[in-house]
């Protein structure tokens, strides 16, 4: 009975507080300056709406609609013409095979370059952060200096030496270019994030095994899954994104899917169609934002994710 | 089980010599505790054994094999690393086995040495674990776990109870104690713990700025330290330790203090025979003061208390002699009793003083 009343007591207690609360706090009015801030961000989400509106509503008009000349109406009707002319049969030069060409040029250009790119920065980086190799200070120097060297300043060496490699004009050419591009900044990203595993870890697993590749594969390979995606998502963003390299070393066989793209708007004859320009558009833009899609979370993990903790 | 032996190493860090000419050897079944401030270049000593670093110069033994340019992983070494250095992406299992990397055993042995470790170590439910789901102490048995699998002579520790707290050290203390009898294998253990250096070695090398300052058992270490250093380095409350000057008359040989205080040190065992007005630092134990004078006394001080403190089961008391602190082990009912400025008379017990050349610090 009393224990019944003290915690009556005890809520109803608890429940005058909560009602009548002893600091009433005030509302804070919106300022000028937050007004400010709120117009400003509006501008710009519409400085990229719009064009975003207007490109997608397009690919799915009828050219008919289009010469109407209403750019912010939507379909009268929604068709996938566009699409399908843009990625089956569009026109860049004298070949009407549309953008699917381009596309799987940038992918046998983006698989074996992620390959070789990866795959030897994340060797070279392992060496140079954990164990003794000579000269190391100075192989890093060099590698800093070379991540920053602009790509148009050695374009034409490139191109000779390519040449006499025979894989000048082919996919093979800009698959190898894009690799070797990539390998300094790779190798120092990759460096730098074996720099903050233990030392104490590293030293007993040479205790233990003392093998380069089985401590590399065993031990740090499966605590590099962070840097990794982070490598992966820079890569083929910029790799699927690249026009120059492409342009450059791709000659007429090895084109990816940006050059085609420039070529299919550029190139064309007679009457603009602007409905297949915006589907090819689009259609180059997707693979890197299903990527961003799938991964991005990821990504941002990564790259907080800094040290390795032991 | 292999002897192992340092024979004349040097190392250097650039133009910095950590480690000059240093000779060490411990024999087979030895629990080797190497003691020393920060600094001292125990790791240092630790890794090069390990083969972890290079010497500059010198020699390494282990059994009658120079393994000075071994790998690591050939010299018959097992090691437990102050941060356990597991592997953070393999399980308590994976960890084991990947310890047994180097060696091309049979599957069947290898499960067989981790199920023998794991029962020993009692981390058989934490075998599917990462490192990243156990305890502080849970990690410590696992990293001795792996040592242990590969079934070595020699074991070497790098201060591995330091990130423990104070109740899970003693029962490591006393496992890693139990482990070393059960396994008669040799032990080189860092710390500069010395409660775990006096309990668990079986010989103690002091270290100081890269040079060994005594080796010995840990009895001969605390009752003979051979100079200030280790005299100073060893014990808690730290040994008393003041200026005296030798007076040797026939049959009498006295240490006298500045403030004119005579110890009688007629049967310290000299080295050589002590000369008269000889300056010396008398080194005197905390614990073989007493309050109480009975039996033989070498000494007799009176002193005020300063203060009193109680440490569990001890209790030290201050005493203000020659403008320093005289520290005293008493009993923690006595320490109660000390009105601080109150004068007593505490007595030295007879044959316990030790006595160091002023000019050289040695022991005399
Ligand atoms: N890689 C290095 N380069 C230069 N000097 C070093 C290097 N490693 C250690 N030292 C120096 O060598 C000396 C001994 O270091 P060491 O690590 O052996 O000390 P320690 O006795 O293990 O100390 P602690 O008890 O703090 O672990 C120190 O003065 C340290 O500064
Ligand atoms: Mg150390």
């Amino acid at each position: 009975m009393t224990h019944l009343s003290i915690a009556q007591k005890a809520l109803g207690a608890e429940v005058a507080v909560r009602s009548a609360p002893y600091f009433p706090r005030k509302k804070k009015a919106i300022t000028g300056r937050s007004i400010a801030v709120i117009v400003f961000l509006s501008i710009c989400a519409l400085f990229f709406c719009v064009p975003l509106y207007v490109v997608i509503t397009t690919s799915f008009k009828t050219m008919e609609q289009i010469r109407e000349g209403a750019m912010f109406a939507l379909p009268n009707v929604w068709t996938l013409e566009a699409w399908d002319h843009a990625w089956n049969s569009a026109c860049s030069g004298t070949r009407c095979e549309g953008l699917k060409v381009g596309f799987w040029n940038s992918v046998y250009i983006l698989i074996p370059s992620l390959i070789l790119s990866i795959g030897l920065s994340i060797i070279t980086g392992y060496a140079l952060a954990l164990w003794n190799v000579k000269w190391a200070g100075p192989f890093l120097f060099v590698l800093f200096i070379c991540a920053f060297v602009p790509f148009q300043i050695i374009m034409f060496p490139l191109i000779s030496m390519t040449a006499a490699m025979k894989v000048y004009g082919s996919i093979w050419g800009v698959a190898i270019i894009h690799a070797i591009l990539a390998m300094p900044v790779l190798t120092l990203i990759f460096r730098n994030y074996y720099k903050d595993i233990p030392q104490e870890i590293m030293s007993a697993a040479v205790m233990d095994s003392g093998s380069f590749w089985k401590i590399f594969f065993e031990i740090i390979l499966p605590m590099s899954g962070n840097i990794l995606i982070v490598v992966l998502i820079l890569q083929i963003t910029s790799i699927w994104n690249d026009y120059l390299i492409g342009v450059t070393f791709g000659g007429l066989g090895g084109q990816p899917m940006t050059v085609n793209l420039a070529n299919l708007i550029t190139i064309s004859t007679g009457t603009v169609r602007y409905n297949d320009n915006m589907a090819a558009a689009l259609l180059t833009a997707i693979p890197p934002l299903v990527i961003y899609f799938f991964v991005g979370k990821l990504f941002v993990q990564g790259i907080t994710a800094g040290a390795i903790k032991g | 089980m292999p002897r192992v032996s340092f024979e004349h190493i040097t190392k250097t860090y650039g133009t910095l010599t950590v480690l000059d000419d240093l000779n060490l050897a411990i024999d087979d079944g030895d629990f080797l505790v190497l003691l020393g401030p920060s600094g001292c270049g125990k790791t240092t000593l630790l890794n090069l054994l390990a083969g972890l670093l290079d010497v500059t110069d010198g020699r390494i033994m282990i059994g009658d094999r120079d393994v000075t340019d071994l790998d690591p992983k050939d010299r018959g070494l097992a090691m437990v690393f102050q941060s356990y250095a597991l592997y953070p992406t393999k399980t308590v299992h994976g960890n084991l086995k990947f310890g047994l990397s180097a060696s091309k055993l049979p599957r069947e042995e290898i499960e067989k040495r981790i199920a023998w470790a794991a029962k020993l170590l009692q981390i058989e439910p934490l075998l599917n674990r990462k490192p990243g789901q156990l305890s502080g102490g849970q990690r410590q048995r696992v990293a001795i776990g792996r040592a242990l699998v590969k079934n070595v002579g020699v074991f070497l520790f790098d201060e591995p109870l330091s990130n423990l707290d104070a109740k899970l050290r003693t029962e490591m203390r006393l496992e890693i104690k139990k482990l070393h009898d059960q396994l008669k294998s040799t032990v080189v253990y860092v710390t500069h713990d010395q409660i775990e250096a006096m309990t668990m070695a079986t010989k103690i090398a002091v270290m100081n700025g890269g040079v060994i300052q005594q080796f010995g058992t840990p009895d001969e270490i605390y009752e003979r330290p051979s100079n200030l250093f280790v005299a100073g380095f060893i014990g808690s409350p730290a040994m008393n330790l003041r200026k005296a000057k030798l007076s040797v008359a026939a049959g009498k040989i006295e240490a006298v203090f500045t403030s004119g205080v005579r110890l009688d040190v007629s049967d310290y065992p000299f080295a050589h025979p002590p000369l008269d007005g000889a300056e010396v630092i008398a080194g005197l134990r905390p614990e073989h003061f007493t309050l109480a004078a009975t039996g033989p006394v070498a000494a007799t001080f009176d002193v005020p208390v300063q203060y009193a403190e109680r440490t569990g089961p001890d209790a030290s008391a201050y005493f203000r002699f020659e403008d320093d602190l005289l520290a005293l082990r008493v009993e923690p009912d006595a320490a109660a009793r000390l009105n601080p400025g109150q004068s007593m008379a505490v007595s030295y017990i007879k044959g316990k003083a030790n006595l160091f050349d002023a000019r050289t610090g040695q022991r005399m």
